[in-house]
């Protein structure tokens, strides 16, 4: 039987429907289980959530509305946006490392505008994904109120990360 | 050494079925016109295992896209390979109670390119034309079935797709388009292929990127087969399309996490070490969650659905892991 017809499911902020775990042997905090779009229907703008991590490593939840303020890393990030219209302004540090030196990881806000040259913009759907590069400051922009965005950030855990597992999580 | 230097132990062609049969170690392979049979020998007994021919195929295909992978890959509660990194280890029994108790299992390591080698002669030999183990069932039927009728090498061929910073960047991994063969997939119809809009001020053009990764996705010709499209460190994206069932269920030696992006995937959890069941883990679309590192799973996904997995690369894990320094989950941090 060939399979002709199909729809693809993608979740969004108006429409998400969150999994589920039956447990047989086993406890549900072991999976650390959360919904992206039920953590940006929560969130205030571009809180960064941490909905996942491994060491040094997080996955950060974003709910873009309205303008962000500037960030810049010591190593490269790649936002993913999950739902919504997202614009990003990408800038060339002049001196990224007094902001973000090396050993520094995760996203560093900046104290007011960037001192760089402009390096373009972004104009950003579902299911795109940006190369956030080292040395660059950028910020997002949702500018339609009816296309809030949500973002997900592959990234480090920084200053700016905000853990609340038990808040996001199944328990 | 290369896989392709190695010596594979084969034997003839048989008259009955078409089909070699090989020996890797203590372990024999066979196949016929339906099953696929693992022999091994134990307390002087002769024990052997019998597959389906096409659970077999599926799992070893991704056994030699993904280099063993990280962990173990359970091709069911019997046989499997588990990733030494440089040599892997073949097992029957191991990991089933009631072989393993009576002590009937059997565990052999190899030098990881002799493995490869036998498994991709055994794919090469067995793969009949118009039978793709990458594919769904409903893509590449049952051509799998019978004597052996030719060949397809471009299936089971393909290489795994790794970028080194993110695809389409200058000097990086191409982007799937129509012109270059890949074309959306059936089940991804339905999908926008539109692109960003990327405007890079002269001198940027190649730092300034962006594109449709779940077009990308949309594009995949494989089923269970990760690519790596985008590197933070050692914290690689690896996304990848499902559909049918994961062919192995798959017992991780680090933390795993998936992000489901589309569509829903169910996950049966077991025990790691004993198999028993432990969880049923729904996954629907923008849902988060770890495999931690204490099971095994396996995916069931209805129609074919797009699944981030996200794995740290760092190589000092399992024997962290082994150690006990790090946790099998997060639940103490909550």
């Amino acid at each position: 039987m060939a399979m002709t017809e199909f729809q693809t499911v993608f979740g969004s902020l108006k429409n998400y429907e969150k999994g589920d775990i039956e447990i047989i042997d086993d406890d549900k905090k072991n999976y650390t289980f959360s919904n992206v779009f039920e953590i940006a229907s929560k969130s205030a703008p571009y809180e960064r959530v941490v909905v996942g991590k491994n060491l040094e490593y997080v996955l950060e939840t974003i709910r873009a509305e309205g303008t962000s303020d500037w960030y810049t890393t010591s190593h490269d990030e790649f936002a993913l946006v999950m739902d919504g219209y997202v614009e990003l302004d990408l800038v060339k540090l002049d001196n990224p490392e007094t902001i973000a030196p090396p050993e520094k990881e995760g996203a560093v806000k900046l104290k007011g505008d960037p001192e760089g040259k402009k390096m373009g913009l972004i104009k950003m759907k579902r299911g795109h994904q940006a190369l956030l590069p080292v040395g660059a400051a950028y910020r997002f922009r949702a500018p339609d109120s009816d296309a809030v965005g949500v973002i997900l950030m592959q990234t480090c855990k920084g200053e700016e990360s905000i853990e609340k597992w038990a808040e996001i999580c199944y328990t | 050494m290369a896989a392709s230097e190695v010596e594979v132990s084969a034997s003839p062609v048989s008259n009955e079925t078409g089909y070699r049969s090989f020996e890797l170690g203590e372990f024999g392979f066979a196949r016929d016109e339906y099953f696929v049979y693992i022999s091994w020998t134990a307390k002087g007994q002769k024990l052997s295992h019998t597959m389906s021919a096409d659970a077999f195929l599926r799992a070893t295909m991704r056994c030699v896209a993904w280099g063993f992978f990280y962990g173990w890959l359970n091709f069911d509660d019997i046989f499997g390979t588990q990733q030494l990194y440089g040599r892997v280890k073949f097992y029957a029994g191991r990991f089933s109670p009631a072989f393993h108790d009576q002590g009937l299992d059997h565990e052999e390591i190899f030098e990881t390119p002799r493995a490869m080698a036998t498994f991709k002669e055994m794919l090469a030999d067995w793969t009949n034309d118009g039978y793709d183990p990458f594919a769904a069932p409903d893509e590449t039927g049952l051509s799998w079935i019978g004597k052996k009728n030719g060949s397809n090498e471009e299936a089971i061929g393909r290489e795994r797709e790794v970028c080194r910073r993110m695809p389409g960047l200058p000097g990086d991994a191409p982007l799937r388009t129509d012109e270059s063969g890949r074309p959306v997939n059936r089940a991804f119809a339905d999908v926008p292929q539109d692109q960003p809009e990327v405007h890079a001020e002269p001198g940027f053009e190649g730092e300034v990127h962006a594109h449709n990764l779940f077009g990308y996705l949309s594009r995949s010709d494989v089923t269970w087969n990760p690519s790596v499209s985008s590197i933070v460190k050692q914290s690689l994206f690896c996304p990848t399309t499902e559909e049918y069932i994961l062919p192995v269920k798959h017992g991780n030696d680090r933390m795993e996490w998936f992000i489901q992006l589309s569509d829903q995937i169910d996950w049966e959890i077991e025990d790691k070490e004993t198999g028993r069941p432990r969880a049923k883990v729904i996954m629907k679309a923008g849902d988060v969650s770890i495999m931690p590192a204490d099971i095994r799973h396996q995916g069931f996904s209805k129609k074919r659905s797009m699944l981030l997995v996200w794995e740290n690369g760092n190589p000092d894990l399992p024997a962290m892991y082994e150690k006990g320094e790090l946790p099998v989950n997060l639940s103490g941090e909550f």
